[in-house]
């Protein structure tokens, strides 16, 4: 059984070349969960959402690479 | 060149050498002095310069089911001969003949500092596996291609054996072995790029300069059923780890993975984490290392009972120019690891 796993990765290009099948765009490579310049709450509620938009990609089923946009 | 013979030791297996078919594919290593099988045309074609001085010969099934040592005792062997080179095959397209030859050549010339050679064909599984360490000669996939091989392999075992500077591999005709070599050109990377964009562009055939690696296509996991009862594990490339980089994982070509525990911590700072991963600027991941590795927003999903529970251990390295080879020997034993650990899913982010 495999184990699945999400690639939370801001160049969406290499994360398909390197075969991920679930992919979640991040925000920039040096922060990409993150925005310094959003104030704390603002940019800990943006990371919240992309963790959950990452566990809402591996509760999907998929059958091919698939980017959770 | 008439003063001394450049010595040749070859290997073949046991049905190259006339000893049996399968039935006697277990014999262990065993060493004949002068050619044997196809040594005779190999030294046919290698004319008064080389001398093949002895043939070492193993069943296949033995030397595939007992790698190390039968490799040991062909180096044993081979070293008792003290040869200037060691040529291995042709394996075509025989799978545990290809193995042996690749494994052979890669003992030989790691214990012994011999050049070695092997030949077989495209899609035999030892290529992908010596083609880093050993020259591999592309061959026809079955002996039909006997004919052809042999003065190929002859070629390079002179080139070899006369001690001469093996160039690239178009030249030469070996499969690429990965490696980069500097070398001065006459025009600039810009501008022998944009040529290769024109030719392209005109449908004109070019020659790249650097080839992207292939990547394999892996099947997707089943989805979670259950987030709420599920383990859910963070692993990263982008080099979170804790301050002063403990473990030592390099800026760049990162040669390890680490697993740190984080069962008591809930939101990764700057004065206790930090990135360790060189290419990228490191400011925004060490003011705040969650903008990297979100492990608050994990904490966060635990405690309101989205995720069952956070995995008390991530698992970091860097990703930064890291070979695929090493990339995916780390995916691999991370898997396994939290596999064991009945991990659910994975979030892994890179930068």
């Amino acid at each position: 059984m495999g184990l699945p796993v999400v690639h939370v990765a801001t160049i969406v290009p290499i994360s398909l070349t390197v075969g991920a099948n679930r992919i979640v765009p991040a925000v920039a490579i040096p922060y990409p969960l993150g925005n310094p310049e959003l104030p704390d709450n603002e940019e800990r509620e943006l990371r919240l959402n992309l963790v959950k938009k990452a566990l809402r990609a591996l509760q999907s089923e998929v059958e091919k690479q698939t980017v959770f946009d | 060149m008439a003063d001394k013979k450049y010595r040749v030791v070859h290997y073949l297996n046991q049905f190259y050498a006339g000893i049996g078919g399968e039935a006697k594919a277990n014999i262990p290593p065993l060493i004949k002095e002068g050619v044997v099988g196809p040594g005779v045309p190999l030294q046919q074609a290698l004319g008064e310069e080389g001398e093949i001085i002895a043939t070492v010969i193993c069943g296949d099934s033995y030397f595939a089911e007992n790698i190390e040592t039968a490799a040991e005792k062909v180096v044993e062997s081979v070293s008792s001969h003290a040869p200037d080179v060691f040529v291995a095959g042709p394996a075509f397209n025989a799978g545990r003949y290809g193995i042996a030859c690749g494994a052979a050549c890669s003992a030989v010339s790691k214990n012994l500092g011999i050049p070695v050679v092997t030949a077989m064909y495209e899609e035999n599984p030892a290529l992908e596996l010596y083609r880093k360490e050993v020259y591999i000669i592309p061959t026809a996939n079955s002996v039909r291609g006997m004919k052809d091989a042999i003065p190929n392999m002859a070629g390079f075992v002179r080139k070899l054996g006369l001690g001469q500077s093996i160039g690239l591999p178009d030249e030469e005709g070996y499969f690429p072995r990965g490696i980069r070599v500097n070398q001065f050109a006459d025009r600039t990377g810009a501008e022998r790029a944009v040529d290769m964009l024109l030719a392209k562009l005109k449908g004109e055939p070019f020659q790249t300069e650097y080839l992207m690696p292939t990547f394999e296509q892996i099947p997707p996991s089943p989805a979670i059923k259950d987030l709420t009862s599920a383990t859910i594990a963070l692993v990263t490339s982008g080099g979170i780890v804790p301050l002063g980089n403990p473990d030592r994982i390099e800026a760049a070509s990162a040669s390890k993975f680490v697993e740190y525990n984080i069962a008591k911590v809930d939101d990764l700072t700057a004065g206790a984490y930090q990135t360790c991963h060189g290419g990228y600027d490191p400011t925004y991941a060490n003011e705040d290392p969650d903008r990297v590795l979100p492990l608050d927003a994990m904490r966060t999903l635990e405690k309101d009972g989205t995720i069952g529970r956070l995995h008390h251990l991530y698992y970091v390295t860097v990703g930064n120019a890291t070979s695929v080879a090493n990339a995916q020997k780390f995916g691999k034993e991370i898997a396994e690891r939290l596999k064991e650990a009945g991990v659910g899913g994975v979030v892994l982010t890179s930068t």
